[in-house]
């Protein structure tokens, strides 16, 4: 049988430094989106901890362990990141392998929050939505899921399919901020 | 415009989808009468003020909810899931 390669949803694209600002893609590894059964939330979160030292987000959260993230990503999901889960842990939850299914970009440096305030419909400033913070909400049109993993740097969440969109918006908005100096 | 979100809190209106009055809400059990089912399918008060009225956050959690929404002022009154608001009364 053919070896098969992945490739990356911006094919390792090089990373844009447009004024303050860089945008680059991430490979945050394995993704898996868990949806506790029905009054499992508890059973989910001890398993969690149990597995990989990390506990449940509470929503508009992230926790974090080393370099496996949990987002929380929607009413009662949330997203694990980094890391796979057992199939074990498909007794309290639905698991669904969401590796191949999002696209991933950082984008660090002090004009972040001005460039994100141009495209995303909530307050993603340092004093309302703070380091390991998340948010589901939009960018431009598309659906998408905000954290900021640091002062200066949001990890951006889209459907794979608008990986271009998403860059396109994104440098768009980076060249404006630029162009105002 | 904005919802606050019982879960994520106050959000734009353009993440949310609007489906309407929360008619499906008080949908009558499958044996009743035709003319409860008619009245569910086709009749609407529609009077001015505060309606019943089913969001979804798409863009958001996901949660559908029930928003308490006065149709003259656009005033939001109340904002509940859905799913914990119970089946309608009337």
């Amino acid at each position: 049988m053919a070896e098969l390669i992945a490739l990356s949803p911006l094919g390792n694209a090089d990373p844009l430094a447009i004024g303050r600002c860089t945008l680059s893609e991430v490979d945050p590894g394995p993704m898996t989106s868990i949806a506790p059964f029905r009054g499992k939330d508890g059973d989910v979160s001890k398993a969690l901890r149990k597995s990989h030292k990390i506990d449940w987000p509470g929503p508009n959260e992230t926790t974090l362990s080393g370099k496996t993230r949990c987002i929380w990503f929607g009413r009662e999901m949330a997203l694990l990141t980094g890391a796979s889960l057992d199939d074990d842990f498909a007794k309290h939850a639905a698991l669904t392998d969401q590796s191949d299914a999002w696209v991933c970009v950082a984008l660090e440096g002090s004009d972040a929050e001005a460039v994100l305030a141009r495209l995303v419909p909530v307050d993603l400033r340092i004093a309302h939505f703070k380091v390991d913070q998340t948010a589901r909400t939009m960018l431009g049109h598309m659906n998408a899921s905000i954290t900021r993993t640091a002062e200066y740097a949001f990890l951006i969440m889209v459907f794979r399919s608008m990986a271009s969109t998403l860059v396109h918006d994104l440098q768009i908005a980076m060249e404006s901020v630029a162009a105002r100096g | 415009m904005r919802l606050i979100c019982p879960i994520c809190g106050a959000r734009d209106r353009r993440e949310f989808y609007y489906q309407g009055a929360a008619v499906a809400l008080e949908r009558p059990v499958p044996e009743a009468d035709a003319e409860v089912w008619d009245n569910y399918l086709h009749l609407r008060k529609n009077l001015p003020g505060d309606l019943e009225e089913l969001w979804s956050h798409d863009a958001g959690c996901g949660a559908w909810l029930r928003v308490t929404r006065n149709t003259v002022t656009h005033e939001i009154k109340a904002v509940v899931l859905a799913a914990e608001s119970g089946r309608g009364t009337s």
